[in-house]
């Protein structure tokens, strides 16, 4: 049964908080729509003037913004995969019964990573893959490879993105693949498990299916935040060296920052958030079906 | 047979534990060691592991480099938007539990896909608007931000909270002719106080964190810990035992909060999606 309750209270509930998010998130937007269509530079004030699709024509045939969107789907697919083998194989280690202390707290230290600061996550890179100082190197040294100049050198500078992105996020992938093998209903896996021994196969034929949801959010959400990515970058690499690690959030910063070209950083924004949208819908639609 | 075998599979079971809690820790543990080194050992190469610890870092950096200012200014944006966006999602998110109405899957919606939406997207034309309106370099620039991703979140999970409250309750207190906000306010608040608690760790958390934000509008006076800590980078003579103890500082409360709220962190990430 629905209450029936007038209008009025209904807006007086839900009124503030969408005219507050109306302010801060919808009318950035179409101050930043509107510009997009001018020529309008920080450092030139005077020749602001309106151009119409000017912008979106320079920013798609950009090949420095077509080299950072290539840069940003190379990063998803180096790591993500790396995320979900070896967060599905933490996932399964923690999923088998026993042990439980210990358990308990490897979940606990899994947490530590996705909530720390990712302006210290970057930081922290800088400080441990030190070419002469660093602690990786040192390590690597142990096992008999030469130093390694991760962040001088721009190769290995997005490999080093990539192996920081890992850490970060590999245990948030591990804990929502948890949270789905927890979803296999217990006599379904214990029937399966009497009946081979192999967990691969437990894990192809029984425990999959159900990963299915948790594995499309993990995509889906992997796929926003690498488009998101700035802070971690920024303060390990700010872009660099060159552009090597230029994703797409970063050659935004640096056209409107330090650039100073609000209207062509403005388009850009735009077609980002046209990105955005496009994969926000495809999750709602795959998670809040009962909300309709 | 069947007892050595499940011994060593325990022992492998114990080993891997071992190595995933050190993949996640160790970068923390360098973190806090670097903090308490001094320059000099923290430059040495190769790195060393032993060595006398010293608070020279945290002494400098919070009584004379302004990180004992940008923390401040950093708790007062992160308590403060975490407050305003449970003052105002509490209510939407009543509404949206239990209200119907026209447009509730679009209002959904919108509120989900902020989620999504780069802080890049909207900094630069929010930068131009402070500008104008007198707001850069203040915390209600950054708190009414912040609002983009704290607000989602405490609606998102709250929703959920009072949705898990038994409708016959309202039902009982309409019919004693209690009022709608009444029955809000001293029924369903009450009980909906765990996804309050949940929902404001996390905007603390994600907001504790922002940086570029923070990084573009609050240069000066307004300054949070994030953005003081990379400004470290600039210069040549890199002081990293500085850089490491303004770190520590910034990374030991979120840590602290997120281990309390760590069943709840993941629903938070995936908005609900992954109970």
């Amino acid at each position: 049964m629905t209450l029936r309750v007038p209008r009025r209270t209904i807006a007086a509930f839900i009124g503030p908080a969408v005219a507050a998010l109306a302010i801060v998130g919808v009318a950035p937007l179409l101050y930043a729509l509107w510009k997009s269509f001018h020529d309008f530079n920080l450092t030139q004030l005077a020749r602001q003037r309106w151009v119409g699709l000017q912008n979106y024509q320079t920013v798609l045939t950009d090949s420095d913004f077509w080299d950072a969107i290539g840069r940003t789907a190379l990063l998803f697919v180096s790591a993500v995969p790396v995320q979900i083998a070896l967060g599905l194989a933490i996932a399964l280690v923690l999923h088998r019964p026993g042990l439980t202390f210990w358990k308990t707290l490897t979940r606990l230290s899994l947490v530590l990573p996705m909530a720390t600061t990712y302006a210290v996550v970057g930081l922290l890179a800088q400080v441990m893959l030190n070419q002469k100082y660093g602690v990786i190197n040192q390590m690597l040294g142990w096992v008999g490879v030469d130093a390694i100049n991760f962040i001088g050198d721009p190769t290995n500078a997005f490999i080093a993105v990539i192996l920081w992105d890992v850490w970060q996020w590999t245990p948030f992938v591990a804990l929502v693949l948890l949270a789905g093998l927890s979803t296999v209903p217990p006599e379904i896996e214990e029937t399966a498990r009497l009946e081979t021994r192999s967990p691969w196969t437990v894990l192809r034929h029984v425990q999959l299916p159900f990963l299915i949801p948790s594995l499309v959010a993990v995509l889906i959400l992997r796929t926003a935040d690498t488009l998101k990515l700035f802070d971690m970058v920024f303060t390990m690499t700010r872009g660099g060296p060159g552009n090597a690690t230029e994703f797409i959030a970063i050659l935004i910063e640096r056209v409107g920052n330090r650039q100073f070209d609000i209207g062509l950083a403005a388009a850009q924004s735009i077609i980002m958030l046209a990105i955005t949208i496009v994969l926000a819908r495809l999750y709602i639609r795959l998670f809040y079906r009962e909300v309709s | 047979m069947a007892a050595p075998m499940q011994a060593r599979s325990l022992w492998a079971e114990g080993i891997a534990l071992a190595l995933i809690g050190l993949f996640c820790v160790f970068p923390f543990y360098w973190m806090v060691t670097t903090s308490l080194k001094t320059q000099l050992v923290a430059l040495a190469d190769p790195p060393v592991w032993w060595f006398t610890p010293t608070l020279a870092n945290y002494r400098e950096v919070l009584f004379e480099d302004r990180v004992g200012v940008s923390l401040i200014n950093s708790l007062i944006v992160a308590t403060s938007t975490t407050a305003l966006a449970v003052l105002l999602g509490c209510p939407a998110a009543y509404a949206l539990a239990r209200f119907e109405f026209r447009g509730k899957t679009d209002l959904w919606f919108w509120f989900i896909t902020n989620r999504f939406v780069s802080p890049v997207v909207l900094v630069f034309p929010v930068f131009l608007i402070s500008r104008e309106l007198g707001l850069r370099d203040t915390h209600l620039a950054l708190i009414l931000m912040y609002l983009t991703f704290t607000l989602p979140i405490v609606i998102w999970i709250c929703t959920d909270q009072f949705r898990s409250i038994p409708r016959e309750l309202d039902e009982a207190a309409m019919l004693e002719g209690a009022s709608q906000w009444r029955i809000f306010r001293s029924i369903c608040l009450p009980l909906a106080m765990p996804g309050v608690a949940v929902s404001s760790i996390l905007s603390f958390i994600f907001s504790w964190n922002e940086l570029l934000f923070a990084y573009i509008l609050a240069p000066n006076a307004a300054k949070t810990a994030p953005a003081m800590a990379i400004s470290f980078m600039e210069g040549y003579d890199v002081p990293y035992g500085k850089i490491m103890a303004t770190s520590t500082l910034i990374v030991v409360p979120v840590l602290i909060f997120a281990l309390l709220a760590s069943k709840h962190l993941v629903r938070g990430l995936t908005m609900g999606a992954v109970k």
